[in-house]
């Protein structure tokens, strides 16, 4: 098993609703995924979010488009309007995201070489 | 077989405009569908109408106008927006005004109101309505007397009302997002208010469509270095069957990219439950869904499933919460993060010596961390240059202006080599507020107006 930072294996979107983050995490290979379902939860991601998260992560799960979906309670400092955050709207929270590092197999590894990361 | 052709024209207010014109020139469409508000947006309104009571509507809707109207009337194209805001009627009349003094007789506008229900809150209450707040569980009463705004969220159905009466542009105000995408669709191919599967359908593709770019390579995190074009970019365009399938495309000759991929972070995009994606007309079920690129820069959609709509309408108000005072100040190499690090140090005393109480005083080094927060990473080099930036959160805006004062001597009595202050007047800071309300006591009074286009002298003799 390797550490893969998941940047390298996925992309990500953001945005909020009041004081609420929403993130839209993306794959495109079954193995991969499975990686990402197994430790991609919602505990780790709260941890991951210390100090911008401040309430509870609901994860869910799309397998038809290889994706997740985290939603963040109390994270963005009062909401948008409200916010003194110069990411106010929450747009960073996708890439902040894609700083967690997840474990894969070795031989899942040339796959990602080869495809350059990012948009895999 | 019939199909209808959708094309976004604006994700938010300040959007260009410009890619809808191609659209309509063009994407051969039948319809062009805005989605012009935001909750950020609402709060913007909200101070305009403070100002001047016919404001408090997207101020960009007359140029959008004069830049489409021309197609509406040359080729037929339909328009429907939710620029209204908090002024649909003042919107209408300003349409009318544009396409009047632009010669466009016999266009047929209409407005949509029934979704301000600022004056109503104790009449809800008064029927039991809660309207604690849905995030926090918190009573009304708290910022009850702070209220500065109150919408809700109204779906398609008065807008394919419109359409019925042969509008040519409809105006509403705090319609979904989505309302504008799916009201052609219901009227085009006279889907039921029970086809839960092709309203869903249709709500899944004006969710699609109303970010703008944000599903034709816009925004993307995926290998958006590899997307050519986006000084060019193409808005999405749908074309829609009856049984609800469509797909998503742009036009050729602008950039951008449609793949599965770029559909698929708008897929999710703010939705939160995505098997519950809750609207007035449906609750849209996405875990089905089929993506397939069935073309260069065109993905097909299929099988979405709808639930029954909801009892309750969302109500989102806005309340006064308090001030913003904000500065930044730039610190040079060497030891730039040091540098801001201190200035920040002598502020925070500063503000403490002089006794003045802050609810938050907050701190960013842009440049460092100032959109990751706790989450950046330590710099592995001095840093060419690292922007302080301060931020307080004052009770009016006099407190959060004199803080900013307190940056200007820095220059002279701070740390070195610090450039380029710049403070931004205090803000007026909007608390939001969800709540349910039943849908019965909202859409009885929600109403369509019309008002033909006349110009002058020949239409009057």
């Amino acid at each position: 098993m390797s550490k893969v930072m998941l940047k390298e294996i996925s992309h990500a979107r953001s945005g909020d609703k009041g004081n609420t983050v929403d993130i839209g995490l993306f794959v495109n290979n079954d193995e991969i995924y499975q990686a990402v379902l197994d430790q991609v939860t919602p505990e780790r991601v709260k941890s991951h979010f210390e100090g911008l998260v401040e309430g509870d992560v609901f994860r869910y799960e799309l397998p038809n488009i290889k994706a997740l979906k985290l939603v963040c309670h109390s994270a963005l400092n009062g909401g948008g309007a409200s916010s003194l955050r110069l990411d106010n709207l929450g747009k960073c929270f996708g890439a902040n995201l894609l700083r967690m590092e997840i474990e894969l197999p070795e031989h899942l590894l040339p796959e990602i070489q080869s495809r350059g990361g990012g948009g895999i | 077989m019939k199909k209808v052709r959708i094309g976004a024209a604006q994700g938010f207010y300040g959007d260009t405009i410009e890619p809808a014109v191609a659209t309509a020139k063009e994407g051969n469409v039948d319809y062009l569908c805005f989605d012009c508000l935001a909750e950020l947006t609402m709060s913007i309104l909200v101070k305009d109408k403070k100002k001047d009571e016919k404001a408090g509507y997207t101020k960009d809707l007359s140029l959008s106008m004069i830049a489409l109207l021309p197609y509406v009337k040359k080729k037929g194209i339909r328009i429907l927006t939710n620029a209204g805001g908090l002024n649909p009627y003042a919107a209408q009349q300003e349409v009318v005004r544009i396409a009047s003094e632009m010669g466009l007789e016999g266009l047929k506008i209409a407005v949509v109101t029934g979704d301000d229900v600022a004056g109503r809150l104790g009449e809800f209450k008064e029927n039991g309505v809660s309207l604690e707040d849905m995030e926090t569980q918190r009573d009304l009463s708290e910022v009850e007397d702070r209220i500065m705004f109150a919408n809700a969220y109204i779906g398609a159905m008065p807008l394919v009302e419109a359409l019925k009466e042969g509008a040519d542009v409809i105006i509403t105000g705090r319609t979904t997002d989505t309302a504008q995408f799916l009201a052609p669709l219901i009227y085009e191919f006279g889907w039921k208010s029970d086809d839960w599967n092709s309203l869903a359908s249709g709500v899944f593709m004006g969710h699609l469509l109303e970010c703008s770019g944000q599903s034709t390579g816009g925004n993307f995190s995926g290998n958006w270095k590899d997307i050519e074009g986006l000084d060019n970019i193409g808005y999405p365009i749908a074309e829609v069957s009856k049984d609800g399938e469509f797909t998503v495309s742009k036009l050729e000759t602008r950039g951008g990219l449609v793949t599965s991929e770029t559909v698929k972070e708008q897929m999710l995009y703010e939705i939160h439950d995505p098997s519950s994606y809750i609207t007035p007309d449906v609750v849209v079920d996405l875990t089905e869904v089929r993506l397939e690129e069935t073309g260069p820069d065109v993905v097909k959609v299929t099988g979405v499933k709808g639930k029954p709509k909801p009892d309750s309408l969302k109500v989102v108000m806005g309340y006064e919460n308090g001030c913003m005072g904000q500065v930044m100040v730039g610190f040079s190499w060497p030891d730039a993060l040091l540098k801001a690090k201190k200035a920040d140090e002598i502020i925070r005393n500063q503000i403490r010596k002089n006794g003045w109480e802050y609810e938050e005083i907050r701190t960013d080094y842009v440049g460092y961390n100032s959109l990751h927060g706790p989450l950046a990473s330590e710099p592995g080099e001095d840093l060419n240059e690292v922007y302080l930036r301060m931020a307080v959160r004052a009770d009016t805006k006099r407190d959060a202006a004199k803080f900013a004062r307190l940056f200007p001597p820095l220059a002279l009595n701070g740390p070195p080599s610090m450039g380029s202050f710049t403070g931004s007047p205090p803000r007026d800071l909007v608390g939001m507020w969800s709540s349910l309300v039943p849908r019965e006591l909202i859409e009885p009074f929600v109403t369509v107006g019309f008002e033909e286009v006349k110009t002058g002298v020949e239409s009057n003799a």
